[in-house]
């Protein structure tokens, strides 16, 4: 058997499972958005753009989503910055495995369990009595924006860390040590030198973030009590209670599309970036 | 620095903390400590509810990682050292499977499923008695897409650190091609291998989203807990979920110290 005979043979299972399961199930999605809902439910063949007309009418879940990842993606960026800097350059490497495997166990247990686990923390026994001893009574934390906003905030933090903690660890101290010794104030250095040098690995892990907040289901259905909605709910009450297939596919497709454009803005945010860092060695 | 690393690492295990504490709980509240006891833990093990999703949960976990592990480590050896266009196709399919939400691959196999069913049930019927539906095997097909993408991942990036002249070597020393997988490479990709099987299984436990849509009627453990949290939280499902936290954990630590080794040995 030549080795390209035996190459194929090893791909065709794996060739097969992708095109059984990835292909077709994304080309049927694409097909039905042009399609009809059917009297019974369901779908019924056709083809118009209806149902992409009628994407306004999803408008609160698509708003919801693209304020709330981005803000989530922040709001984590900005906790596990210092988190990072913190593991890559304070902490003495006989601490260092220690402390970042736990930042990572937290992430290995299931998304379900750990947001489950804010329902005590945010209701009634948790945050809200701490609020009411000093005086700030009646405040709802639980199935509003804030309560899915740490939800998923917790639950990517980690996710986060990581690749600005690897960015950070390949930092060349003596850059820092040589613009202190130019007199450089440390605010100054961080700004122009640790910062600009981190980039990569803050692009790297706002994308994996906000990629996964945009297809964010789980946690606004635990925390969010059906009042904070994402295009993920829409999708499970388009699929599952309102079996309106076409139009289901159509919000399906627009929020892949979506996706797409944010990662190829991201590809050249990238490129654009790796263009510049010679300056940065320069200086 | 160091109070707010303390501050993020408090806000990283507080809430599952609380869970485990509040499991251990003896009054029947969910949200409070009453008194310490283990009921809970035996009551979730004597329910029969959860122990049917738990065995259905495994049952599909171990099912599809095993697929996931075979078909990925067979596409991953193929890919290696390969160029052209179809190796840009493969990688491009692995790099769709890992990005595309969870929630859009469920969907997507839900309605494919449902009508490609649609279409040959009507046939086979008649000539075989039974049909098709949503259920283990669809679970185990979509949950081993996923996770065979990780397999080809981890397998081939152990693939392309691997020494070549030993396995010039080999065939130098007469080995059949077969005899040099079985003797040279296997031994070395193992660890990755295994670690892609733990991380497939503990995927395919732990998953939710995907489940959501195409397990139909089968319950998994995590579909229970969805279902059981709608209904109000109780210390039984505290106990549940503290058992899977440390499930999970375990596996992947496991996975864990086998992708280290795999990496420490590469230097003689």
């Amino acid at each position: 058997m030549t080795q390209s005979r035996a190459r194929a043979l090893l791909l065709t299972p794996a060739a097969l499972w992708y095109a059984a399961l990835l292909l077709l199930p994304l080309a049927v999605v694409l097909i039905f958005s042009f399609g009809e809902r059917s009297a019974i439910g369901g779908y019924a063949p056709g083809f118009t753009l209806e149902q992409y007309a009628n994407l306004p009418a999803r408008f609160a879940a698509f708003r919801n989503t693209l304020t709330l990842a981005p803000v989530g993606t922040l709001a984590a960026l900005l906790i596990a910055y210092p988190l990072a800097y913190f593991l890559a350059i304070k902490v003495t490497p006989k601490w260092k495995t220690m402390l970042l495997v736990l930042v990572i166990v937290p992430f290995w247990t299931s998304i379900l369990i750990r947001s489950y686990a804010w329902i005590f923390l945010l209701g009634g026994h948790g945050l809200p009595a701490l609020l009411a001893a000093v005086g700030l009574e009646d405040i709802r934390l639980l199935d509003t924006p804030f309560a899915v906003l740490v939800g998923i905030v917790y639950g990517y933090l980690p996710l986060m860390v990581f690749p600005i903690y690897v960015a950070l660890e390949k930092l060349d101290l003596r850059l820092l040590e040589a613009a202190a010794d130019l007199g450089t104030p440390p605010w100054r250095s961080f700004l122009q030198i640790t910062l600009p040098l981190s980039m990569p690995g803050v692009l790297t892990g706002s994308m994996l973030v906000f990629i996964l907040l945009m297809g964010e289901f789980l946690i606004p259905a635990i925390l969010g009590g059906g009042k904070v909605f994402f295009v993920g709910n829409a999708l499970v009450d388009l699929f599952l209670q309102s079996r309106n297939w076409a139009f289901g596919s159509a919000v399906a497709v627009a929020l892949v599309v979506i996706m797409l454009i944010t990662v190829a803005v991201y590809t050249r945010a990238v490129k654009r970036f790796g263009a510049g860092r010679d300056d940065v060695g320069i200086l | 620095m160091r109070l707010y690393a303390a501050a993020v690492y408090a806000f990283l295990y507080m809430p599952i903390g609380i869970i485990a504490l509040f499991s251990f709980s003896a009054g029947r509240s969910a949200s409070s400590m009453e008194g310490f006891s283990l009921q809970w833990y035996g009551r979730a093990l004597n329910n029969p509810f959860v122990m049917e999703a738990l065995w259905t949960s495994v049952r599909v976990a171990f099912v599809s990682a095993i697929l996931a592990t075979l078909v990925g480590t067979a596409a991953a050896l193929a890919l290696t050292g390969m160029r052209g266009r179809l190796r840009a196709t493969f990688d491009l399919l692995v790099q769709i499977a890992v990005m595309i939400p969870g929630i859009v691959i469920g969907i997507a196999t839900l309605i494919a499923m449902v009508s490609v069913f649609d279409l040959i049930n009507p046939w086979l019927e008649p000539v075989a008695g039974w049909t098709l539906s949503l259920g283990a095997g669809s679970l185990i097909g979509a949950h081993g897409l996923f996770t065979m993408s990780l397999v080809v991942l981890l397998v081939r990036g152990r693939m392309e650190t691997l020494d070549g002249a030993l396995i010039e070597a080999s065939r130098d020393l007469g080995a059949t091609p077969f005899g040099t997988f079985r003797q040279v490479t296997l031994p070395q990709i193992l660890p990755a291998i295994l670690a892609g099987f733990l991380l497939a299984f503990t995927f395919s436990f732990d998953d939710f989203v995907i489940a959501f849509f195409v397990a139909e009627s089968e319950t998994t453990l995590p579909i229970y807990i969805f279902s059981s949290i709608r209904r109000g939280v109780t210390p039984e499902i505290n106990a549940i979920g503290t058992m899977i936290m440390i499930a999970s954990l375990t596996l992947l630590i496991l996975a864990q110290l086998l992708l280290r080794r795999s990496q420490t040995r590469k230097r003689p």
